[in-house]
């Protein structure tokens, strides 16, 4: 099973019909793939759109999403400036930003812009995005390559926003914060809540729903 | 009626081009970047600029041929990741990089441009962007005051002009380029057409032409 299919596929069913959504750069930009039959939704791009879509024949000029790559529009596309894309962002009209994260800890606090004398990239929109959304889904591979964990107590990178995930999404579980809490809500087939355990260093409480992930079988 | 934009050849801004000067720069990952303006100022040699924008493009892209061949002092733009050189310099302290989130830096550069001391936001708060800030709180949410922004000069690129300088932007290349012609002491666009008064459906405008001071067709020596 391919992780970063199914962390796609499952963030693909928090969207709802109607949603209109940013997708952060690498694995989010997979979700429009596994959507469920029936729901369309929006995607909107820092750079100046609502309507992007996937690239089909040659690039057209100018069209391109927010890493700068060719991409599609649909009918009834709308480009406008900068100051208006964040107004879109940071006002609450994107229902869900999804996107990739380097720490997320048991308070929602998100770090995904940079490590410090190593990379720094920049925020880009991330901050506006996870500040101003009404919905933010954190989707990442659970552990780091070295088999750290990145479900912490407390992000020790910089932050991107505090407190204000809502979902964490991986290769082995579903989290949820409900009241400021961490709350484990699915699992992973073949799964345990010891292997989840070993590698999460945040406390979390296991909801009484707590249930298998509901993938269908071509990502399992 | 009032009075024609100038049109201009690249050579025409030499005497503009000054060490130390600022510039705002229309563009995202390049799309919308005026890259005839882009390399007049590379040829020119003029150096130790400010710059300010999105982002630094690539090392051979946009705004990012500027960096990398040394011509910077000062970036400010929310994300230089995709330009290897800018993080280069940054870390070896030969360059002075201010990470802006970007809905800020938007924000920043209207506020420059339209009369206004600054904006309350909330991006940023709890994270290191708010060191060195005044905090306020209103109806209990935090917002950080966020200080604007204005440059020597700020270089756009359009797809069409009119000869008043009113200008329409293809696609996603619009982004920064309507607030940057907002704050910039003069204002000049890259445009790959210009066509007489009257020919744009005024209805259809994006920057007025009173804030362009001139034209430069593309690729016209």
């Amino acid at each position: 099973m391919d992780a970063k299919k199914l962390i796609a596929c499952r963030a693909a069913q928090e969207l709802k019909d109607g949603d209109v959504v940013n997708l952060g750069i690498g694995l989010p930009t997979m979700i429009p793939d596994f959507l469920p039959e029936g729901i369309h939704i929006t995607l909107q791009s820092e750079n100046g759109f609502l309507g992007l879509g996937p690239l089909e024949g040659e690039p057209i000029p100018n069209l391109v999403n927010a890493g700068g790559k060719p991409c599609g529009m649909v009918p009834g596309t709308a480009f406008f400036d900068s100051a208006m894309s964040f107004a879109i962002i940071r006002g609450g009209h994107v229902d869900v930003t999804v996107l990739g994260g380097l720490q997320v800890d048991q308070e929602g606090n998100l770090a995904n812009w940079m490590v410090p004398g190593k990379m720094v990239p920049g925020m880009g929109g991330a901050m506006d995005l996870v500040t101003g959304a009404k919905n933010v889904i954190v989707t990442m591979e659970h552990a780091t390559k070295d088999g750290g964990a990145k479900i912490l107590k407390r992000c020790d990178l910089p932050l991107t926003a505090a407190g204000k995930v809502r979902s964490i999404i991986t290769e082995l579980a579903v989290f949820r914060f409900f009241d400021g809490q961490l709350v484990l809500t699915e699992t992973a087939p073949g799964i345990t809540l010891e292997e989840i355990r070993a590698k999460t260093e945040a406390q979390f409480f296991v909801s009484p729903d707590c249930h298998e992930m509901c993938l269908p079988a071509s990502v399992q | 009626m009032s009075t024609p934009c100038k049109r201009i050849k690249y050579a025409e801004l030499r005497p503009r081009f000054k060490d130390g000067m600022s510039i705002l720069f229309g563009g995202f990952m390049g799309a919308g970047t005026p890259d005839g303006i882009v390399r007049e100022i590379l040829e020119s040699g003029v150096k130790d600029l400010t710059i300010i924008g999105n982002d630094t493009a690539t090392a051979v892209t946009g705004i990012g041929v500027l960096v990398a061949n040394k011509r910077v002092k000062r970036v400010i733009a929310s994300h230089i990741g995709t330009n290897p050189e800018t993080g280069r310099q940054m870390i070896a302290g030969e360059l002075d990089v201010e990470l802006v989130p970007q809905g800020t830096l938007a924000e920043r550069i209207r506020c420059g441009g339209s009369g206004l001391g600054g904006v309350l936001t909330p991006t940023g708060v709890g994270t290191v962007v708010e060191e060195g800030k005044t905090k306020l709180s209103f109806d209990d949410i935090e917002y950080l005051v966020e200080r604007p922004l204005r440059a020597d000069l700020a270089i756009l690129k359009a797809c069409r002009a009119d000869d008043k300088g009113n200008l329409v932007y293809q696609r996603a290349a619009r982004n920064f380029n309507p607030l940057m012609a907002l704050a910039g002491d003069y204002v000049v666009a890259e445009v790959d057409e210009i066509v007489k008064a009257g020919e744009i459906d005024p209805e259809l405008v994006m920057t007025p032409g009173i804030l362009v001071d001139a034209l430069i067709l593309a690729g016209e020596k």
